[in-house]
């Protein structure tokens, strides 16, 4: 089974897979449009707010009885003070560990032993909790959750472990993985002055300095009502869910102190970029390239909706420009592709990356990425393709609408970075008016050398694993074959 | 092509164990799920199919599997079968890799092949309004493959170039490291993905001969869920599958030797946390005891937060971020698998932790409140597995690779609910070993000091 991990999504490529985990693609939240009309299966959204402020969205879905419950905080690791790093996450993490109500440790037991499932993230911009229950247990988890905002009990056990835990974690997701490494420190070139230059999980020395109080504050800060989204979705009607919200958050004080989330902005840039990492561990030789842009929160009107596309055409697949360049055509890569990514509240990023093939150079695949890049600025795509990749992203929406708890995610995850349902619903809408011109011009404006970060994953002399008679090493080494 | 790549390299690292795992693992009230109609589909060229009808969304979900996964792989042809998983959307029939791609594209479908160890898993996902189209492009797919040259290649590269990114990843070393010491020369000791010299070695004709052998409609068995009728279906199923050969040509492969330790082998690698994987055989899905033992896993480290693992070793210690064990149940031999990380200074005192709680419950059992935990997490929670086409379509291809009848679904919380405190104290003495873990190491560990941890 998967474990039951508090993931945090790193915003990142993994080169070895060129898997893009961190931007969450707006097909799969958009409600409406031309492609999928007669899906009309696309669930009613309704959405409220409490006098406290809280935020309600319900989408139903009566497939089957079982709900997802999310509520979203609007505060995320970019969020933090600074020196400070990780406390977003690692109060996420505090957060199963117990109120007046629930005792130590038991958040997460007492789901299971309901028939649910849950699970927590954090982000830059965002923190989420959820659960998928049967729906008879639907007040419970609401109880729960709601009880969580406010009354947080920690020990100075309860942190001093946790943050061991949180020790290993990054030892997991980015000390043992040159990639990550890397990555992380391009998203710090990238972002010099913004705080998304600040891995979400924190610097290790930061982590290191954690504490209680650190966490208590933050909490206080930032956990309340009013700056909370409630998600929920599955079998359930927006009245009941307003009765539940009522009878559980809405008993919860708003908190005043709660006011917007003034970041340090992002300068423009007047250089390139190039990060050089050489480790034994690198496997082979990746080059990405990761571009300053707008997200679909701070983009002026359809630009992000251009610049969307323009990623889908130019690096999303084998079919992409990318790939066909350097991988069928060009043969200087094994695998090639981008990202966009389009939900952070300040800013986003648009990623291309190449996985060398046997014998190539860094140097060459940087070149190849500069040639692909080049002809995008020039001559931008065509109409064909820019059909074929619209038509192809908004049907996403229909396999999104097929699972209550995508929807949820995904819903929640615009919300929570300041766009409407409206806004939401309207999205296919707005990718039909993109033109091949837009994307064009988006192209010329966005990928700009000052604008990118370029990182060469080389891998160094050595190797670094050797599988010879270590046994004797073991700690009880009791060889037997 | 990459997709296919990606999608095995995140989903399957012990292959059909991961499937097997979630199938046991996800789910509502049972009478509730037990509601679901599951209709058994025969073509009128006689292939069957598990259906569930719903018209709530428009799409259709379908998934598929032919028996004869990386076990068919010729001995100096490891990874044959990952490679043919790869290269299924490389173009079919008429069409060349990148017409088949952007056609693919086009209808908006979406196509997977996996290959684990007893099976090759397709799955394919598409609105109603382009199934004919995408129906089509799957029979080209099985059953007129091109494997052309150029695609070849290109597809042998990448799984070249993730080899190179595997040799450096402490997880995958450590069970690669694990299945060779655990199965030795049976072909579940071999890498499922290959080796640099067998990958390098495949031909296309490898390829043809195996897609001719294993792609036959004897093997397959088939599960759809959503917009589409039975009649609708059976016609597609004959148009899809009845191209294939009647019969398969599978070489047989013999049981393992049930594998068993003590062994514990170290590969040092220079990253500040060693990752750990220990085991030992496990027990069949055919069993009697199968489900005690899935249960009893479920309490010692495969229920997250409400497992015994995650409490000892996490929760009171700090010294990993995850660790978790699962029952394995593959065809030819079944293992019971755990993983940790921790930083190489406390590997050992992970690996005592886990020991004494082996032997704990193997000689202790769990308590009735540990019991009664475990049966109202799984009963409550098998309905969450049905909550999305695609997830009710995979549980209904496991239940029939698995062979355990179409009414499963409807029994399966009684099997959980009838399952006895002694039932389980039985199996743990029966299954658990915690003197002969097979373990593998993969960092730079400290040999472990005193057992006397904190906590």
């Amino acid at each position: 089974m998967m474990m039951w991990i508090f993931d945090q999504l790193l915003p990142a490529i993994d080169p070895r897979i060129g898997a893009l985990v961190a931007s969450f693609s707006l097909a799969s939240l958009a409600v409406a449009g031309a492609a999928v009309e007669k899906a009309h299966s696309a669930p009613r959204v309704t959405e409220f707010k409490l006098k406290n402020g809280l935020q309600v969205l319900v989408i139903p879905d009566h497939r089957a009885p079982v709900v997802t419950q999310m509520i979203w905080y609007r505060v995320g690791a970019a969020d933090e003070p600074r020196g400070s790093s990780g406390i977003a996450h690692f109060l996420e993490h505090l957060m199963f560990k117990g109120t007046d109500l629930i005792p130590a440790a038991q958040f997460s037991k007492i789901v299971a032993r309901n028939g649910g499932e849950d699970n927590a993230f954090t982000n830059h911009d965002v923190t989420a909790y959820f659960q998928r229950v049967a729906k008879d247990r639907l007040p419970t988890v609401m109880e729960m959750e709601a009880d969580r905002m406010a009354n947080l009990r920690l020990t100075e056990e309860d942190v001093a472990t946790e943050r061991d835990v949180i020790l290993e974690e990054r030892r997991s997701r980015v000390d043992n993985d040159p990639g990550s490494i890397l990555q992380e420190q391009m998203m710090a070139a990238l972002y010099a002055k913004h705080p998304y230059g600040i891995p979400i999980i924190g610097w290790e020395h930061e982590i290191a300095a954690l504490d209680r109080d650190d966490a208590l504050s933050f909490y206080r800060r930032f956990y309340a009502p009013n700056n909370a989204i409630l998600v929920i979705a599955g079998d359930v009607e927006p009245e009941e869910v307003r009765r539940l919200a009522e009878a559980t958050y809405g008993k919860l004080a708003s908190n005043e102190a709660v006011n917007g989330r003034a970041r340090p902005q992002e300068p423009p840039h007047s250089a390139p970029v190039k990060v050089t990492l050489e480790d034994p561990r690198a496997g082979r030789i990746t080059v990405q390239r990761y571009y300053l842009a707008p997200s679909y929160a701070s983009a002026a009107p359809g630009e992000a909706e251009a610049l969307d596309l323009l990623m889908r055409v130019a690096a999303t697949g084998p079919v992409s420009k990318i790939y066909k360049s350097l991988v069928v055509e060009g043969r200087k890569a094994a695998n090639a592709g981008g990202w966009y990514s389009d939900s952070g509240l300040d800013s986003g990023r648009l990623g291309f990356y190449a996985v060398a093939a046997e014998g190539v150079s860094a140097e060459e695949l940087d070149t190849g990425i500069d040639a692909v890049i080049e002809r995008l600025r020039q001559d931008g795509v065509t109409q064909q393709e820019l059909d074929r990749a619209r038509a192809s992203y908004i049907a996403e929406f229909v396999y999104t609408s097929d699972s209550q708890s995508r929807m949820a995610r995904h819903y929640g995850w615009r919300l929570a970075t300041g766009m409407t349902v409206a806004d939401v619903e309207q999205w296919p809408d707005r990718l039909k008016r993109v033109t091949v011109e837009d994307m064009r011009a988006a192209a010329r404006k966005y990928l700009v050398d000052n604008n990118s970060v370029t990182g060469y994953l080389l891998p160094a002399p050595g190797h670094a694993s050797s599988t010879g008679e270590k046994r004797a090493n073991a700690p009880a080494n009791k060889g037997k074959s | 092509m990459a997709p296919g790549v990606a999608l095995l390299r995140s989903l399957l690292r012990h292959g059909a164990g991961f499937a097997v795992a979630s199938l046991i693992v996800s789910a509502a009230p049972a009478a509730e799920v037990a509601t679901m109609k599951i209709e058994r589909v025969v073509s009128p060229g006689g292939i069957e199919a598990w259906l569930v009808e719903s018209h709530a969304n428009p799409l259709i979900a379908m998934r598929f599997a032919f028996r004869g996964g990386a076990a068919q792989d010729p001995n100096d042809k490891d990874g044959l079968a990952y490679f043919i998983s790869s290269m299924m959307d490389e173009g079919a029939g008429p069409l060349d890799a990148i017409a088949f791609q952007e056609r693919e594209q086009a209808l908006a479908m979406r196509m997977d092949f996996d290959a684990s160890r007893d099976v090759m898993l397709g799955s394919v996902q598409t609105l109603t309004a382009n199934k004919d189209e995408v129906f089509d492009l799957l029979r080209l797919a099985l059953t007129v493959p091109r494997f052309d040259q150029d695609a070849v290649e290109r597809v042998r590269a990448q799984i070249l170039a993730g080899l190179k990114f595997d040799e450096n990843d402490p997880e995958t070393v450590a069970a690669l490291a694990w299945d060779r010491l655990a199965f030795q020369d049976h072909p579940y000791g071999r890498p499922i993905k290959g080796t640099k010299a067998s990958i390098a070695a495949i031909e296309p004709s490898d390829l043809k001969h195996y897609a001719d052998r294993v792609f036959a409609r004897d093997k397959l068995v088939i599960s759809v869920v959503g917009d589409i009728d039975a009649k609708t279906l059976g016609q597609v199923l004959d148009h899809v599958f009845g191209g294939l050969p009647a019969h398969a040509t599978l070489s047989p492969v013999a049981d393992a030797n049930p594998p068993l330790g003590p062994n514990r082998e170290i590969i040092e690698m220079d990253v500040p946390q060693s990752v750990v994987q220990f085991g030992h055989r496990g027990i069949a899905r055919k069993d009697d005891d199968f489900m005690p033992a899935y249960m009893l896993n479920y309490i010692l480290g495969g229920g997250g937060f409400a497992s015994r693992l995650m409490e000892e070793v996490r929760e009171k210690r700090g010294l990993a971020y995850s660790v978790y064990s699962n029952l394995y149940p593959y065809q030819h031999g079944a293992v019971f698998i755990g993983n940790v990380a921790t930083k190489n200074e406390a590997v050992g005192q992970s690996l005592d932790v886990i020991e004494s709680e082996l032997k704990r419950l193997a000689d202790q059992g769990p308590t009735e409140a540990e019991l009664a935990s475990a049966k109202s997490y799984l009963t409550g929670a098998y309905a969450l597995r049905f909550e999305s086409s695609s997830g009710i379509a995979n549980q209904l291809l496991w239940i029939q690779i698995e062979d355990l009848g179409i009414d499963y679904v409807g029994k399966r919380n009684a099997l959980v609910e009838a399952v006895t405190l002694d039932d389980i104290k039985r199996v743990a003495k029966r299954l658990i070993e915690a003197d002969r873990l097979i373990t593998t190491i993969v960092g730079k560990p400290v040999a472990a000091k005193a057992k006397d941890v904190p906590g």
